[in-house]
């Protein structure tokens, strides 16, 4: 697997997949896309990495160990929900916008929050998911 | 604030398991949270159950999308009853585990895991959506999955590969049966359904439909064919698990299949002779079962069994009193079987073995823990006034009523079969000599713990004992909740009229 | 293509149920995989298939111009799909182990807990 090609692709694919997640996470409200194709997009530009670097080079770029973007995302789309029963007394997981108009956003909400939280939590989950196996393998 | 009120059940367990999994690291921690975390959730879901008692069914449309549309949350009787029991139970065994589950456990996250279980649980209890109710019994079984195989030891893998197999299998069917429901109706909003449903003119279809659930549900539930992965499985994880196990996991198919067939698929002749057949051999299938075991947790495995049988023949014959009969066996049950296995738990820690043939002696070590034992194992025979002897009055009273002479007699064979297995495991564990074991070496036996991990074990089993007791001797209470919860289930238009009919209630918000 | 799907569906449920029945613990989670994208195709199919009509209303009007896909069949297929993904992966890490402890994938030779404890 660790041909030249792919290691010196795989430094720039890397940022560009990345990137790519954000967009396809961000157009996600009206049009396909959204936290959860984003995430695996995300995890699939790290697994990428660590096909050619090996797994240790991708755990170092990480810093962290990947499980802990669970809570976080978790956390994160929780608060999403609960902001409207706590601060607007209306039910649960109600998308709350800002009036305005944000560029590059377009509209903001507790919805993009929730997707944010989507994201972070798939990210988690995935590479939790195939670093557990590539390590025992 | 009481707007959402049916709600805050499943947002608290939400918030403390995403609180838990941020202490990750701290088993010392994760425990006080845990446990302080349960009993707020026991006050919050008294909350509910009396709001409810008082103002009727209670709906909260989330994302505030109007019914039919978007996924809503019911609370009705039956649902606060529920919850507040899984609360009662989640306190006892979040005490007794952060005791009795050894610390190599704790630490890959057993406290986050138990409590997403436990949010499973209420959402399932909560919501009104059958898909909806699908993704909660997903959370379910994929938080007892991670719960079964914790610890990774030969025979939990076993039993865990059993569980898993039939668990999905039974998702899948669950799956199907919602695919062909929504291509029959269009709809997934249960309230809904009842109404289109009972529109349908092809009434074989909606049979087959009805068959799909109950076999989905028959699974969850262990009912006589369907039953073979629970007595393979429940005696392998630690006794806490199999306690929130035994509890609740196959309440939760019982009382899916509560709701579903009182709701959608109501009064089907065949159906419900079907069912009572099954109930029936259900009753002959767990109790035998249970006589011929020797592990401690398998007599009770096959108990479970036994027992659900008395819930789906309640459900059978579907009158009021048999409803009612059905309900109050619920109460009872979740309340003693959790009680139960958090006590074969602490014989395990006693005497290093869980066989009935090598224990013993109980009571002349441990004379005042004995008579704690005995509250929940002859709760659990119905000698009366304790409380499973009401239930059983109400069921067969009904069997009677209509006429189902074999209903009845498979309720009191049931009965003393239970009653010759619960003076068998009295027997042998408590009464028979003690049998000297062979000490076992880096296992922490009781008296060697220390003494607040002591109270943790204990004060669960007396909380639950006192409910129990409660529930014996306070059984008009009971009766009268059960009754209530009869009563809206036969007459369903209720539940109907609080989910569809609300727009004018709700309205305001826009 | 109702026909051709309804016949797709019926192999693939037949397919999984078939491998779920065999002893291998790598062909049980072979036929669950199977018979989950059965599930997802029967949701899709009894949906109602409709072409080319996303059900989106124009910003000129109040109401649905035509026939529209029914977008809650899609979202339940999602949802599904993503809950597999999760009990699939478990199954695999779980097989991994039960065949590293038990030294077996014979479903038939793991029958350690039937023995009297």
């Amino acid at each position: 697997m660790k041909t030249i090609i792919l290691r010196t692709a795989s430094t720039y694919l890397l940022p560009v997949l990345l990137m790519f997640s954000i967009f396809i996470l961000l157009r996600g409200h009206y049009s396909p896309g959204g936290g959860f194709v984003g995430g695996l997009i995300a995890s699939i530009a790290f697994v990428l990495h660590s096909f050619a670097r090996g797994l240790d080079n991708t755990k170092e770029l990480l810093r962290m160990h990947p499980g802990f973007l669970m809570p976080i995302g978790l956390a994160l789309a929780f608060m999403a929900g609960v902001t409207p029963v706590l601060f607007f007394d209306l039910p649960f997981m109600t998308g709350l916008w800002y009036p305005g108009h944000l560029p590059v956003l377009g509209s903001l909400g507790t919805a993009l929050f929730f997707d944010l939280g989507v994201y972070l939590v798939v990210v988690g989950v995935t590479l939790t998911i195939i670093f557990t196996i590539s390590e025992s393998a | 604030m009481t707007q959402q009120l049916v709600l805050y059940p499943l947002l608290l367990q939400m918030f403390l398991s995403i609180l838990l999994m941020f202490c990750w690291r701290r088993i010392s921690w994760q425990r006080v949270v845990s446990i302080v975390g349960s009993i707020i959730n026991v006050g919050v879901s008294i909350w509910l159950f009396s709001y409810i008692w008082e103002n009727g069914t209670q709906i909260v449309q989330a994302g505030n999308w109007k019914p039919p549309f978007g996924i809503i949350f019911v609370a009705d009787t039956l649902s606060a009853t529920l919850v507040l029991l899984t609360a009662i139970s989640g306190l006892a065994v979040s005490s007794f585990s952060s005791a009795s589950v050894v610390s190599a456990r704790l630490k890959f996250g057993y406290f986050p895991i138990f409590h997403f279980l436990l949010l499973g649980l209420n959402g399932a209890f909560l919501t009104g959506d059958i898909f909806n109710l699908y993704v909660w019994f997903e959370i379910i079984i994929i938080s007892s999955f991670v719960l079964i195989t914790l610890g990774g030891e030969k025979a939990q893998l076993e039993g865990a590969v059993k569980y898993f197999t039939l668990n999905i299998l039974a998702s899948m069917i669950f799956l199907t049966a919602i695919a062909v429901l929504y291509g029959l109706t269009g709809s997934l909003n249960m309230a809904d359904l009842a109404i289109k449903v009972a529109a349908i003119e092809n009434r074989g279809l909606v049979e087959i439909t009805a068959i799909l659930f109950l076999v989905a549900f028959g699974i969850k539930a262990a009912v006589f064919p369907l039953y073979f992965w629970l007595p393979d499985s429940y005696h392998t994880p630690p006794s806490a698990v199999a306690a929130i196990f035994g509890g609740l996991l196959t309440k939760v198919g019982v009382y899916a299949l509560i709701r579903v067939f009182t709701l959608i698929f109501v009064g089907d002749l065949f159906l419900l002779n079907v069912i009572l057949i099954l109930a029936v051999l259900t009753l002959f299938s767990g109790g035998l079962g249970a006589l011929v075991q020797n592990n401690l947790r398998k007599v009770f495995s096959y108990l479970i069994i036994c027992h659900i049988g008395y819930m789906i023949a309640g459900l059978g014959l579907f009158t009021e009193v048999a409803i009612a009969g059905t309900i109050f066996y619920l109460i009872h049950d979740i309340i003693v079987k959790t009680n139960l296995f958090m006590v074969s738990g602490l014989i395990f820690r006693m005497r290093g073995t869980n066989s009935i043939r090598n224990l013993g002696g109980l009571y002349a070590d441990y004379p005042k823990l004995s008579l704690l034992i005995a509250i929940p194992l002859f709760s659990l025979v119905g000698i009366p006034p304790l409380s499973g002897f009401w239930p059983k009055i109400s069921l067969i009273i009904a069997g009677f009523e209509a006429e189902r002479w074999w209903v009845v007699g498979a309720i009191i064979f049931a009965s003393l079969i239970t009653l010759i297995i619960i003076a068998k495991v009295w027997a042998g564990v408590v009464w028979k000599e003690k049998i000297e074991l062979p000490k076992r070496l880096n296992f922490r036996y009781f008296d060697k713990l220390k003494s607040v991990r002591k109270v943790q074990m204990i004060a669960p089993m007396i909380f639950l004992s006192l409910i129990s007791l409660y529930i014996g001797f306070g059984a008009e209470h009971i009766q009268k909740v059960s009754s209530r919860i009869a009563n809206e289930l036969i007459d369903n238009q209720n539940y109907i009229d609080s989910v569809l009919g609300s727009e004018q209630n709700i309205g305001h918000e826009e | 293509m109702e026909v051709l799907l309804a016949i797709m569906i019926g192999v693939l449920y037949a397919a999984g149920i078939y491998m779920i029945l065999r002893r291998s613990l790598v062909k049980l989670i072979l036929g669950i995989i199977i018979l989950g994208n059965g599930a997802n195709l029967l949701i899709f199919l009894l949906g109602r298939v409709v072409k080319g009509s996303p059900p989106i209303i124009p910003a000129d009007s109040d109401v649905f111009q035509s026939i529209y896909a029914d977008p809650v069949p899609q979202a339940l297929i999602l949802t599904a799909i993503v809950i597999s993904f999760g009990l699939q992966s478990f199954a695999i890490i779980l097989v991994k182990r039960a065949y590293k402890v038990v030294k077996t994938d014979d479903l038939d030779e793991m029958n350690a807990i039937d023995k009297d404890s």
